[in-house]
């Protein structure tokens, strides 16, 4: 049953990515056929993939500390490697973007580098995970920086609004920014949609893998127990 | 487009795949890894 949900989802995705693809090329105004709407495709619905997961792994992390149930760390994990992945995405192609509307590839204002260090932080998150072997200890510890990595998210989200930054000021018309064409901001959303879909797929993989594990390290004290 | 448009419009859906692709392709070397794992650690269990 599972396997079969996940290559639903992934079909769904890869559909939902083509179909995107179909519309912003063929179908969207001149206006669009830009580098600078393109990247914009794939950007932030990337950032909002990323920014969903680091959300859900602050659920997780408070279900954790709540119940002390660790299959919801476990999750949360899987969640956040996934969200990683897709934050790699937008600050890349926030990159590429920079280099083709500003000239320059990077540049230390308050929306980049919260972002930055947004990444770093659930990077730490990894790292931290796999430092500390007790898995109790390791679990409360990767809880609460998830939930301070999810306050920098809010920071990430807010500081076009915050701060006067180089990175553009709100465009989506939900951040009441109305910088886009009519119809011009749907492929984001479908598109966000899309790597929803990819990014479930690889969290259930991810998941899978982690009951191997633990099918592994009970057999290993089953063996040890003779 | 122009060719610069292009280039850049390229380099970001390349970039973009290209971490998915890596990321699922190193999922799948994990799962390989973690399945021969399980069987060893099975056969060994069986021996006892």
């Amino acid at each position: 049953m599972r396997e079969k949900i996940m290559y639903l989802l992934a079909a769904a995705g890869i559909g939902l990515v083509t179909w995107t693809l179909y519309k912003v090329w063929f179908v969207l105004p001149k206006e669009a056929n830009v580098a600078a709407y393109q990247i914009l495709y794939f950007h932030v619905p990337a950032a909002f993939t990323a920014f969903t997961g680091f959300f859900t792994a602050l659920v997780l992390s408070g279900l954790y500390l709540g119940t002390g149930n660790l299959r919801y760390d476990a999750l949360a994990a899987g969640v956040v490697e996934v969200a990683l992945a897709f934050a790699s995405i937008n600050l890349i192609t926030g990159m590429i973007w920079a280099r083709y509307a500003w000239g320059i590839w990077w540049t230390w204002d308050a929306r980049l580098t919260s972002m930055l260090t947004c990444w770093l932080i659930y990077a730490g998150y990894l790292i931290l995970r796999r430092a500390i072997d007790e898995p109790t200890q390791r679990a409360r510890l990767s809880a609460f920086l998830a939930i301070l990595g999810c306050v920098d998210v809010g920071f990430v989200y807010k500081s076009i609004e915050w701060f006067r930054t180089q990175h553009p000021s709100p465009v989506l018309s939900i951040r009441s920014g109305g910088g886009m064409g009519p119809g011009m901001e749907t492929p984001i959303y479908w598109n966000w949609l899309a790597m929803l879909c990819l990014g479930t797929v690889l969290v259930m993989v991810r998941m899978r893998q982690e009951e191997i594990s633990r099918e592994i390290d009970s057999l290993r004290r089953l063996a040890h127990a003779y | 487009m122009e060719p610069r448009e292009f280039q850049f419009v390229f380099a970001g859906f390349v970039v973009a795949w290209l971490i998915v692709m890596i990321y699922a392709l190193t999922l799948g070397l994990r799962e390989r890894r973690l399945r021969k794992e399980l069987d060893r650690v099975r056969k060994m269990v069986e021996k006892r």
